[in-house]
């Protein structure tokens, strides 16, 4: 296996190269640590860079390969996006506000990976505070999409997708609130697991909006994401939302046959607000799926629509709350020179905010405030639950629900800048997956005039065992997620 | 519906938010229309609907009441703009 081959394999066929010592994790590591030097000045997918210990940890590794008590994971290079705490690593949200916080401690899914065995290479960027849909907001700049550098990598976990897109490691962590994960793995031809809510812990997740935040892999292929999802589940003592669940075993059941499995396609979500290229692309996705033996059904999710009002209450609401704790006192930006408390509170955070999360902030506020709580807040909790009884409905004549991940291809960086309403329709297909707290997974569907476009497949409540085997049964019938992005294509 | 300046002010003063007066407008047109889009769901049916709070409408788990953490003061405040003494240092309240 040569070095520069070594930046696009899987890692289950890194994992298998570990293990039988055709290469060694530092020489993997060196490989991951130069791609992202060769190309991360045109991308900017990568903010954090961790060669020194990302070198410690794989010589850990390789003595961990050496002495037999090497685990599936066990060497594997990753990337955590930087709103996962880790500890004596700077953890910014990509905003002004954390530029300079260094955590005291790790996010449980970031010592989970630690003690599986994988080597962290640095943190990738995103849009501040998870609030975006094109990695556009950051404080450390745009990250650019590998398959056109003129375009945008989706977000907000856009520097996760665009890093793997772009060879700079096989396995990045995403978050999710209404679509961070699924919609750039859409954009960068990258596959892409949103959890069930409470599959895997937030303790250590710099909060956006607590009752829809997940975290989930993103990562080449669904083998892949089976994998990582394995090390990231579970109860965790420090997060009171964490199920209670025995943890399947998601790679145990990748090879079953689909066939008999029925595919709800909704109609809502080949409405106008879908690029017609997308949705033939879509259908020829589920072709496919119905050749392997699976059924669709046509369902209905008569709320869809109105997801995105219901969601830009409920997320900028629960944001308000939670950002209520950078005050400019304990740790976070503080303004020069305040004249009294409450002059240190305001300029610390409209100097730390950037105008999209402060936009959210007053939207959550008013939603909240004394007068239109009933009329905005509790309209959307009730809008909520219609929502999800939608997909229970749906889903008692369904297994899996599929459609787009998002409604077009990756756009030109700018273009929706302006037009925060036009950025919030991009989530139109995912954020009511997180309202309900179900799993969603995105795979590459194939290219429109050279860009990638992402099917999603919708599961039942912590059925992410079913999600991934229809998954995977579609990446071992079609070639979509081999391609790759002729930037990184230089690189091979 | 908020959408004039003296509205957004006060909101902005509830957020602890200090809005610019060059961005004032243009920050009370942006918040105006995301109000204008999530005011559709005036037109849709709730009544009886119980609000939903929790995704899977789950308990939240308690822990036995005890110490679970040692003090960090020293690597808490690591992090801190200002401190001295131990103390996270603020600007004067009283005069």
């Amino acid at each position: 296996m040569s070095l520069e081959s070594l930046t696009y394999a899987t890692a289950s066929e890194l994992s298998s190269a570990l293990h039988t010592g055709k290469i060694s994790a530092v020489e993997l590591t060196e490989a991951c640590l130069n791609a992202i030097a060769t190309h991360n000045s045109e991308v900017n997918a990568v903010i954090t860079l961790c060669e020194d210990a990302a070198i410690a940890e794989a010589k850990a590794a390789d003595l961990q390969l050496h002495n037999g008590s090497a685990g599936p994971l066990t060497g594997v290079p990753l990337l955590h996006k930087d709103i996962f705490c880790t500890r004596n690593v700077p953890t910014t949200c990509a905003s002004k506000m954390l530029r300079n916080f260094i955590p005291p401690y790790d996010a449980t899914v970031v010592s989970r990976l630690r003690t599986a065995g994988t080597v962290m290479l640095g943190k990738t960027n995103m849009d501040e505070f998870a609030m975006g849909s094109s990695t556009e907001t950051s404080v450390f700049g745009v990250t650019r999409n590998p398959w056109d550098l003129n375009c945008v990598p989706g977000g907000s976990s856009g520097g996760a997708a665009a890093a793997v897109a772009a060879g700079f490691a096989p396995l990045s962590t995403g978050t999710d609130t209404g679509g961070s994960i699924r919609q750039p793995a859409s954009l960068c031809g990258i596959t892409g697991l949103k959890p069930t809510y409470g599959r895997v812990s937030r303790l250590g997740i710099i909060a956006f909006a607590s009752s829809l935040d997940q975290a989930g892999p993103m990562t080449r292929t669904v083998e892949d994401a089976a994998l990582m999802l394995q090390a990231m589940s579970g109860i965790d003592a420090g997060d009171s939302t964490s199920a209670d669940l025995e943890v399947p075993d998601f790679s145990a059941g990748l090879n079953q046959p689909v066939a008999g499995l029925r595919i709800g396609v909704p109609k809502e979500y080949f409405n106008h607000n879908l690029d017609e290229q997308v949705a033939k692309k879509i259908h020829e996705a589920l072709d496919e799926l119905v050749k392997e033996g699976a059924e669709l059904v046509d369902i209905e999710l008569p709320h869809t629509e109105q997801g995105i009002a219901t969601y830009y209450i409920i997320a900028p609401a629960e944001a308000s709350t939670n950002l209520s704790r950078y005050d400019g006192v304990r740790f976070g930006h503080r303004c020069e020179n305040p004249e009294n408390l409450n002059d240190l509170y305001e300029r610390s955070r409209s100097e730390g905010f950037g105008e999209e999360v402060q936009r959210r902030i007053l939207v959550g506020t008013y939603a909240l405030s004394a007068g239109f709580y009933d009329a905005y807040f509790k309209k959307a909790q009730q809008v909520r639950r219609l929502i999800s009884e939608d997909f229970k409905k749906a889903f008692e004549h369904c297994d899996v629900i599929a459609g787009p991940a998002a409604p077009g291809t990756a756009f030109p960086l700018g273009a929706k800048s302006d037009d925060p309403l036009a950025m919030y329709l991009e989530d139109i297909y995912t954020l009511s997956v997180n309202l309900a707290g179900l799993p969603g997974l995105s795979v590459p569907a194939g290219l429109i005039n050279g860009m990638p476009v992402g099917l999603q497949l919708i599961g039942r409540a912590f059925d992410e065992t079913t999600l991934l085997r229809m998954g995977h049964r579609f990446q071992l019938r079609t070639k979509h997620h081999l391609a790759r992005p002729t930037m990184a294509g230089a690189n091979q | 519906m908020p959408t004039i300046p003296a509205d957004v002010l006060s909101v902005a003063q509830l957020a602890r938010l200090h809005i610019d007066d060059t961005a004032l407008d243009d920050v009370t047109d942006r918040f105006g229309r995301t109000l204008n889009l999530v005011a559709e769901l005036e037109k849709i049916d709730t009544d009886g609907v119980v609000p939903m709070s929790n995704p899977h409408d789950m308990h939240q788990r308690l822990r036995p009441d005890c110490v679970t953490e040692s003090n960090q003061r020293e690597a808490l405040q690591q992090a801190a703009p200002a401190v001295a003494d131990g103390f996270f240092l603020v600007p004067r309240v009283i005069d």
